[in-house]
């Protein structure tokens, strides 16, 4: 467990000593209170110069507060060894920060080195490490720079993990890699979180990482004052402050669809036809197929004009309109959503787990389900409040 | 060319005595200017000293040092020990200013998440940070190791040995193949030192050199 005090930390007026005032100067961070649980994944979030950052780095004391007491495990930080404290904490920044002249298993084995393990076993054991994380063992012995984005921060994780620590501190790891990449290793980090079970403190601007990461979130405020700490489908249902409110965006609505499933929404029969059967269709104004392959994996729409084209000797790629975000059975409502409004055919398309088709679902008969829920909330509200009665 | 082939033997004692002339005090140089460069680089106002004696001690003459150092030390005035001593100072001099610069070249990303990892200071420094800062400190010692294999041959004007007697000696005896026979020499001595070093700061470095071929392999793949 880590605690923080009414840890303030203030920087001097930049250029010229402050002549005795403690009060000029930017606070980076202001007397922030907060218990972050053992286990927990706790994303710090906010905009740039929040002090989000800089409270991360004064848990294993890169950065020392100008006043207040953080505690892990109920010790106070400031009365421990700096280097020892650091060495039980592994530590991923963005781009990695890997050493760029040792090799990748080098990297991952450097704790446990530095902790007195020999170099021969750490090197052993920084295999197993990398696999863990998803990394094929033949990078080993390859430079970082010989590396992509996404593999070095898979490198940075590995090492941040590799002498077992049970805190994790991240701060912005996954910013400067691709959407795509990005996601890839969110996905990757809640596998990890889910096996290992770390006390994990994470640094974001990004709303939607925080959400989806997060059990715990602390949105910070310019002039580094906490907003609120809370779990994320709190946060975006019921921001504390009008800047939280501001921060988490207009979307919030949207993005807290995340947290409700959408296992009651009725999945209906969809029209389909496979592609090599298209010449043969015969389609009304208005009224859309679904193209499916042999293994019924979709493949895009078609309305009738598609179909003319098709007949007058078009490839099926010009003549199908491109499918939208596809629904795997068990998501949530904000993928049941997406998939109904940014189909071309207002229809969204259901697959199972190996991406075949097995429906379709209404745009409105998903919000009708939402109000249900809804209904069905306040309800237990009331008689918790008044069941009495 | 006559006189050279002619006398092969006797260039190549020179040039022994000139690479023993130059190479020591680079080395003392080193031993110094690293671990000062290293200690200063932190604390600007020290370094800033720092680089102001350097400075001023590498414009003192070569001649000038190789003459007054017999008066300040007392060593004998024919001595090879001052020949040595002038140079390890301006090797210092140059070094102390490369060393500082070549740590600035580091990442500071780099050197961060070594310290968050929980590496001590020394070790940091051996570790991390000197490595890293290989290329533009072999880069530093190869501009030092040039100048001194040209400032040895003054010493001969002191009668000390060295490939600069047969400029002396040459010049004396109004024999220019042997003057010739000294410029190519040095010339011939300088590059294959600079080139040795290159190829040895290469050799330190291999991870400087692999992320392009790699991007051709990966780019292949």
């Amino acid at each position: 467990m880590i605690t923080f005090e009414n840890v303030t930390k203030r920087y001097p007026e930049a250029g010229g000593r402050s002549a005795g005032s403690t009060l000029s100067g930017t606070t980076a961070v202001d007397s922030l209170n907060l218990n972050i649980e053992a286990e927990s994944f706790t994303v710090f979030v906010g905009p740039s110069g929040c002090g989000k950052t800089t409270s991360m780095r004064m848990i294993n004391r890169m950065i020392t507060p100008t006043s207040g007491v953080i505690t892990v495990n109920g010790k106070n930080i400031a009365e421990s060894d700096a280097v020892k404290l650091r060495r039980g904490i592994g530590y991923v920044i963005q781009s990695a920060g890997l050493l760029p002249h040792r090799t990748v298993v080098d990297n991952v084995a450097t704790v446990p080195v530095l902790r007195g393990t020999s170099r021969r076993a750490a090197r052993t054991a920084a295999l197993g490490v990398l696999e863990r994380v998803g990394l094929d063992p033949a990078f080993a012995d390859r430079y970082p720079a010989q590396l992509s984005g996404g593999q070095q921060q898979r490198v940075g994780v590995a090492r941040a993990l590799a002498a077992d620590p049970p805190i994790l501190l991240m701060d912005e790891p996954f910013s400067a890699v691709d959407p795509v990449v990005r996601e890839d290793l969110q996905t990757e980090m809640l596998r990890l979180q889910a096996e290992l079970k770390k006390t994990i403190v994470f640094v974001t601007h990004d709303i939607d990482e925080a959400v989806r990461l997060g059990d715990r979130i602390a949105v910070f405020g310019t002039g580094g004052r906490l907003q609120q700490y809370d779990r994320p489908e709190v946060v975006l249902s019921s921001p504390a402050t009008d800047f939280v409110a501001s921060f988490v965006g207009r979307d919030r609505g949207y993005r807290g669809l995340s947290f409700r499933s959408a296992d009651a929404v009725p999945v209906h029969d969809i029209d389909t036809s496979p592609v090599e059967k298209l010449d043969g269709l015969r389609l009304e104004q208005g009224q859309w197929v679904l193209v499916v392959t042999a293994d019924r994996a979709p493949l895009g729409w078609i309305d009738v004009t598609g179909v003319e084209g098709i007949r007058a000797g078009r490839s099926v790629q010009e003549s199908t309109a491109a499918g939208g975000s596809l629904f795997t059975v068990g998501g949530d409502l904000r993928q049941a959503l997406d998939a109904a409004i940014s189909s071309p055919s207002g229809i969204g398309v259901a697959v199972d787990e190996s991406g075949a088709v097995v429906g379709s679902l209404d745009g409105s008969e998903i919000l009708e389900h939402l109000a249900a829920q809804r209904r069905a909330e306040d309800e237990a509200r009331n008689e918790h409040h008044f069941g009495s009665l | 060319m006559r006189w050279l082939v002619d006398n092969f033997d006797v260039v190549l004692d020179l040039t022994k005595t000139h690479l023993y002339l130059s190479l020591v005090p680079l080395l003392i140089g080193l031993a110094i200017a690293v671990p000062v460069g290293t200690l200063v680089r932190n604390v600007s106002w020290i370094r800033r000293i720092t680089l102001t004696v350097a400075s001023i001690a590498f414009t003192i003459p070569s001649l000038a040092l190789f003459v007054t150092i017999p008066a300040i030390l007392g060593t004998r005035i024919l001595d090879e020990i001052n020949v040595v001593i002038a140079l390890a100072v301006y090797s210092t001099a140059l070094l102390i200013r490369v060393v500082p610069e070549a740590l600035d070249s580091v990442p500071f990303a780099v050197v961060d998440s070594a310290q968050a990892m929980g590496y001590t200071s020394l070790r940091r420094a051996i570790g991390v940070e000197l490595p890293l800062a290989l290329p533009v400190l072999v880069a530093g010692i190869r501009v030092v190791a040039v100048t001194n294999i040209s400032l040895v041959s003054v010493g001969s004007v002191i009668g000390i040995g060295g490939l600069g007697q047969l400029f002396t000696q040459g010049y004396q005896r109004d024999y220019p193949d042997q003057i010739v026979a000294g410029i190519i020499s040095i010339v011939f001595l300088a590059l294959i030192f600079d080139a040795a070093l290159y190829l040895l700061g290469r050799r330190l470095t291999p991870w400087t050199r692999i992320g392009t071929s790699a991007g051709k392999k990966r780019a292949r793949a």
